[in-house]
């Protein structure tokens, strides 16, 4: 068995307020990690806007910008003018976002600075919902999930947004998949990102026991599962056009993945097929691109 | 150096002059100038600063939120639709207590479309904890930017700088320009007390609960208290430097008016030609222009019109249900005095129509010729 190689520092504190067993409670520990202390983080209304703590305790050991929902993209861009103009060029912008700020109401201005190509990464941290105000559907909630939103009774008739495209085709320099269940490889790519300049992206699942319906212990194994499964590959986009794929084993039936979480429970078998194609059909349009 | 400009050319000399950091700015009719301006000013290396041409006007509010936090002095301009897409981010950059300054092009909102000027774009942001002041002319609109920046920066609060479309905003007049380095002795660099750094981990504008956040909105009430003497002294000093100054409000025509006019903008230039008039034809009349709307010069129009038993009120613009916004503020600040005139409130030149000396002439034979207002709202110039 290989050692992991995670840095011991430590950028996130005691006390902060995320639920048991939170993806991004880790994926923060982690990231955190990969990008150090020179870090100014802004944080568009998310979880993470509650989880770091109320005023006038932090657990966060770096300086974060709260913003309005709307602003991950444009605030960044404002806080890296301002380090620029001061002449801190060593000063690290990131922007940690949910998918409801970023695959909905934040698009606008993060295509805005991923266009003008703005010096920061951006993080996604996807739990396919609105989980923060208390799981209502976004354009990130998988086909057929129950929300609150989209009962059991009608669920969800959307497929997923494919956010990684849309970045891609604002050929911005980076843009990534990621999971906390492949911690080398999600600090791996934060570290590359942060060598880059320019607008990276980073596409962080990151799984919600409470809105998923997983016990609380299952958040890694749910979340390794999306990737064996290929619910969600681990790869990268470099200029909007060179891909790579991390993981390639051989895929497990999308069904040990749906059945471990609540917000699947009610799916026929028929509905189950449709996914498994959908997420076949994915992998392949994946392969595709990867092999040009 | 004395040039003819247009107001919108009087803002970007008061953003070069004011040494601005970062401008983040969307283009709307009848602001485009000036952004055109600044853009051609960096371009050609006068200007030191970072311009993000950014998607649209929230973002532009949200982006000097961030660069504002990052301890920079920042700008935007705007007009009508724009500002009102800014409104969230309005209150955020004061709630942040963040020094700003925007410029706003009065311009009405839609439906139905009109480009021209209406008061009501500036006036329907009153609540969100900016300060406000409105020039009568394009000196006025180049003096008050440098004065602004002075004010936000020292109580941190946001100001919105406001010109009339079109009536300054297009049109050319003399303007002095201060050179740089007197512009620098006025205003000098922006030290913000509590800068963005790496390796000072602190929060910034984060969740306060019911415990704490009534106590940030006393501080900002408490920081609005103070602009009227800050303001007042930023003014006295511009005054002593420059050989101009403009005051809260300006009173003008006779000493003991029975009857005052009150106005803001460029309504203003107009009825001073109109009460000279009345005045040589021995009509008692004087003028009061209105320069800061928020916080409102309670005190100092009360001062100024306790003695008088009318006041003509004229709005170009309308808060519907209500009438002119400039008369009901300065109902509210008559209410809990002694003496309270009777206050005439005329609304007219709504979406830029022209705001005559006729009208105001027959606004103040109204105000005159009546005990008190026949109606809550008094139209002008509409054509029934």
């Amino acid at each position: 068995m290989r050692k992991t190689e995670i840095p011991v520092s430590e950028n996130l504190g005691r006390g902060h307020l995320a639920c048991a067993g939170c993806g991004a409670a880790v994926g923060m520990r982690l990231t955190l990690k990969a990008l150090g202390e020179k870090t100014v983080m802004v944080f568009p209304a998310s979880c993470w806007s509650i989880i770091p703590g109320f005023w006038p305790y932090s657990s966060l050991r770096i300086p974060v910008v709260h913003a309005g929902f709307v602003t991950g993209g444009s605030t960044a861009s404002g806080v890296r003018a301002a380090l620029d103009i001061r002449g801190d060029h060593e000063a690290l912008v990131a922007v940690w976002a949910g998918d409801g700020g970023t695959f909905d109401i934040g698009i606008q201005a993060l295509s805005g600075a991923a266009e003008r190509n703005e010096d920061f990464i951006y993080i996604c941290n996807d739990n396919e919902g609105y989980m923060n105000t208390g799981t209502q559907r976004s354009s990130a909630t998988p086909l057929f999930a129950w929300t609150t939103t989209t009962p059991v009774t009608r669920p969800n008739e959307n497929p997923k947004k494919d956010m990684m495209a849309i970045m891609a085709d604002h050929h911005i320099p980076y843009a990534a998949t990621a999971t906390i269940a492949y911690p080398e490889d999600l600090l791996r790519k934060m570290e590359k990102a942060k060598r880059i300049r320019g607008t990276r992206f980073i596409h962080l699942l990151s799984p919600c026991p409470p809105g998923w319906r997983i016990p609380s212990e299952r958040t890694i194994q749910v979340s390794r599962l999306a990737v064996r499964c290929r619910v969600f590959p681990l790869y990268e986009i470099e200029n909007g056009i060179s891909y790579t794929i991390q993981e390639q084993s051989r895929a497990v039936p999308v069904k040990e993945y749906l059945k471990l979480q609540g917000r699947f429970s009610h799916l026929t078998d028929q509905e189950i097929d449709r996914i498994q194609e959908r997420v076949d059909d994915e992998w392949q349009h994946l392969l595709r691109k990867a092999r040009c | 150096m004395r040039r003819v400009i247009t107001g919108n050319q009087a803002v970007a000399y008061g953003v070069i002059l004011s040494r601005v950091d970062v401008i983040s700015a969307y283009p709307i009719t009848p602001q485009t100038t000036i952004v055109e301006e600044l853009s051609e000013l960096i371009g050609s290396g006068r200007l030191n600063t970072r311009f993000l041409k950014v998607e649209s006007e929230h973002s532009a509010m949200a982006a000097l939120i961030g660069a504002s936090t990052g301890g920079v002095r920042c700008f935007t301009a705007t007009s009508s639709q724009g500002l009102a897409y800014m409104h969230e981010m309005l209150h955020w950059a004061s709630g942040a207590r963040l020094p700003i300054v925007l410029v706003n092009v009065n311009r009405a909102l839609a439906p139905p479309w009109n480009i021209w000027s209406d008061q009501s774009d500036s006036l329907s942001q009153r609540d969100t904890g900016w300060i406000q002041l409105y020039c009568e002319n394009n000196q006025e609109v180049l003096d008050t930017i440098l004065q602004a920046y002075r004010i936000a920066e020292a109580v941190r609060l946001p100001v919105m700088v406001v010109l009339d479309a079109y009536v300054l905003s297009h049109t050319s007049e003399p303007v002095e320009i201060p050179t740089m380095e007197e512009a620098d002795s006025f205003l000098p660099p922006y030290r913000p007390e509590h800068p963005l750094h790496t390796g000072q981990p602190e929060a910034f504008s984060m969740i306060a609960t019911p415990e704490h956040f009534m106590e940030f909105r006393y501080k900002m009430q408490k920081a609005m208290e103070q602009v009227p003497a800050i303001a007042k002294t930023v003014d006295e000093e511009f005054r002593s430097r420059f050989g101009r100054g403009y005051g809260s409000i300006e009173r003008y025509g006779e000493g003991e008016a029975e009857v005052l006019l009150i106005t803001s903008g460029t309504v203003t230039s107009t009825s001073r030609i109109v009460i000279q008039r009345l005045m040589e034809r021995g009509v008692s009349v004087a003028g009061i222009k209105v320069k800061r709307f928020r916080p409102f010069p309670s005190e100092e129009i009360y001062e100024e019109i306790r003695g008088a038993k009318k006041v003509a009120v004229i709005d170009r613009n309308l808060s519907a249900g209500v009438g002119g916004i400039f008369a009901q503020e300065l109902r509210a600040s008559l209410y809990s005095k002694e003496e309270r005139p009777q206050v005439f409130g005329f609304v007219s030149g709504l979406g830029g129509r022209d705001i005559t000396p006729e009208l105001i002439e027959e606004a103040i034979r109204c105000t005159i010729e009546h005990h008190r207002p026949e109606e809550e709202i008094l139209w002008l110039g509409l054509k029934r």
